[in-house]
């Protein structure tokens, strides 16, 4: 069908900024503790702290350009800009227009992915073909928030909102979705809340892809679960941007 | 009233008994109209009268709660996109996309349409050339002023040449010359054939533009014809304003009341409908009774609508 000319926007994403000093910052320092320690140093499956860490930056990345980009730019297009509501206008459906934005929120988080990516390749632990899949993975697990959150945007009236998404739901996640330890480490009740969020099937694969530690089973339930999430996204974006468009 | 209106052929929109619900707020009640091919079609009434849902509802983006609309003969809950891409629609507010260029924003435009590329330039510069904003094409749209943003949004509105053109206050919000460049270009695109239907709450807009229009209040229609026969019908032919020193009004009115054929007493000045005005204005002077000021003017829409509803049209 017609093809969206939503890729215009050519602001350079500067997303691969954060993560360079959470390696930095986090992989340097925190990891020089840890790889003293010969106990926790196993507990990590006898890799250094920051070929730990590195590979699930590309899947935190990914989810937080992911989530930004569905929350603030997208009640712009409802509710400060408009742009929604003039396709709605046209002969467009709301299926496309859902169609165009999922195309760009792919892009702009390919190129915050990519950034990071380019900076793996650079860091000797962490250089591998394994970053391929990898990035490919980390793309879908941003695509997996950004549907969910961009369908939640849709039915937001205030941008105060998107507090709750960043308090409860994105550094929440951050934190405990197992990108800056093993969620074996957690207590009991999280650790089954890390394994039904995105973002810790992310940073198994992208992990797993990297340091070569991931079955092949292992990976397609992981990509399973992020398609799952991208599938029910669409479905609740087109519901309520339909319902927000044509009231 | 309306008959000898009633198109032979079919008219490019139908409606009956159009209804609009929100929730438990019933915004449009039940309306009847048409408007024929060419034709150029307004709806009149203040702020929440129920003409941009009315217009919405024709624009295919907001479905109807109960009666009937048909719009080229299609029903917007099925043909919404055929109907769409047969009409173009100029919002209250102007929603251009602002990381554009002038240029872009028609072009990107067009493709929504999946009209091709080059066709979508080509008709950009022609349309950019009839909005008079060609030397503005690569300019950013945040810049431009008001008056040339809508400029831009009526082009936009014309990138799929459609037959039919909605635009909700087309001119609210304008400076005086803006208004007057943008109804020229309006009456241009009438002179070629396009069906206009706008809402408005100016009467002078609506009375430069409108050849025929109804007067909205409350979600319903209380009056329908071309805006020469409104007046004639619903007022006289001159009025007479009469303006007292602030606060006696309401005393001063009594002594005029039986002038004219009727009168309105609004916070400033008092109203004193007659198809002869100055020969009230001179009885008024007759009596003693000295105005601050005392204007003769024919009657507007205005009058019409105050007549119609008890209130004015600009709150």
């Amino acid at each position: 069908m017609t093809l969206l000319k939503r890729i215009w926007k050519t602001n350079l994403t500067l997303g691969f900024v954060q993560p360079i000093l959470f390696l930095l910052g986090m992989g340097l320092g925190v990891g020089s503790l840890v790889d003293a320690r010969t106990a926790s140093s196993d507990a990590l499956g006898g890799m250094g702290y920051l070929a730990f860490l590195a590979p699930a930056l590309l899947a935190t990345t990914a989810m937080l350009v992911g989530a930004f980009e569905s929350t603030y730019p997208v009640l712009a297009g409802f509710k400060w800009e408009g742009t929604f509501d003039s396709m709605a206008a046209t002969s467009l459906t709301t299926r496309q227009i859902v169609a165009g934005q999922l195309l760009w929120w792919a892009t702009r988080v390919s190129l915050a992915v990519v950034g990071v990516t380019v900076v793996l390749v650079v860091v000797p632990d962490t250089r591998s073909w394994g970053l391929v899949p990898a990035t490919l993975s980390a793309v879908l697990c941003g695509l997996s928030f950004s549907t969910t959150v961009g369908a939640y945007a849709a039915t937001r009236e205030y941008d105060q909102s998107f507090n709750y998404v960043q308090r409860f739901v994105v550094t929440p996640l951050f934190l405990f979705g197992g990108a800056f330890y093993p969620i074996e480490a957690l207590p009991g009740i999280l650790k089954p809340i890390a394994w039904v969020t995105p973002l810790w099937h992310g940073v198994e694969l992208t992990r797993g892809f990297v340091l070569e530690t991931i079955g092949f089973f292992a990976v397609l339930g992981h990509l399973a679960v992020l398609f799952a999430y991208i599938t029910l996204g669409l479905y609740l974006c087109d519901r309520y941007f339909t319902r927000r468009l044509y009231r | 009233m309306g008959q000898q209106y009633r198109v032979a052929v079919l008219p490019i929109v139908s409606a009956r008994g159009l209804t609009k619900k929100f929730d438990d707020f019933e915004a449009v009640r039940g309306i009847d109209f048409e408007i024929a091919r060419g034709e150029a079609f307004g709806f009149l009434g203040p702020n929440g009268a129920g003409k941009s849902s009315t217009m919405r509802m024709i624009g295919c983006v907001s479905p109807v709660t109960s009666g009937t609309l048909r719009l080229f003969d299609l029903d917007p809950a099925t043909s919404g996109k055929e109907i769409r891409a047969r009409m173009g629609v100029v919002p209250q507010q102007d929603n251009l996309d602002s990381e554009l260029t002038v240029f872009d924003n028609l072009v990107v435009y067009g493709r929504y349409f999946d009209i091709p590329r080059a066709e979508c330039k080509s008709r950009a510069r022609e349309l950019l050339d009839f909005v008079q904003l060609s030397d503005r094409a690569d300019s950013r749209v945040e810049p431009l002023s008001g008056g040339m943003k809508r400029r831009l949004t009526i082009a936009r509105s014309l990138i799929n040449q459609p037959e039919l053109l909605l635009l909700d206050e087309p001119t609210t919000g304008l400076d005086p010359q803006a208004r007057h460049i943008l109804w020229d270009r309006l009456y241009r695109l009438k002179q070629q054939g396009v069906t206009l239907v706008l809402t408005t709450h100016y009467m002078d807009e609506a009375e430069q533009l409108c050849d025929r229009l109804v007067v909205m209040d409350g979600g319903r229609i209380v009056a329908e014809g071309s805006p020469r026969e409104l007046i004639a019908q619903h007022s006289t032919r001159e009025v007479l304003e009469l303006r007292f020193p602030a606060g006696t009004n309401a005393e001063r009115a009594r002594s005029v009341t039986d002038l004219g054929e009727r009168h309105e007493i609004l916070p400033d000045r008092i109203l004193v409908y007659a198809d002869d005005g100055e020969s009230v204005l001179h009885e008024v002077h007759a009596r003693g009774l000295s105005p601050e000021s005392a204007l003769v003017r024919r009657s507007t829409l205005e009058d019409v609508f105050l007549r119609l509803t008890g209130r004015s049209l600009v709150d």
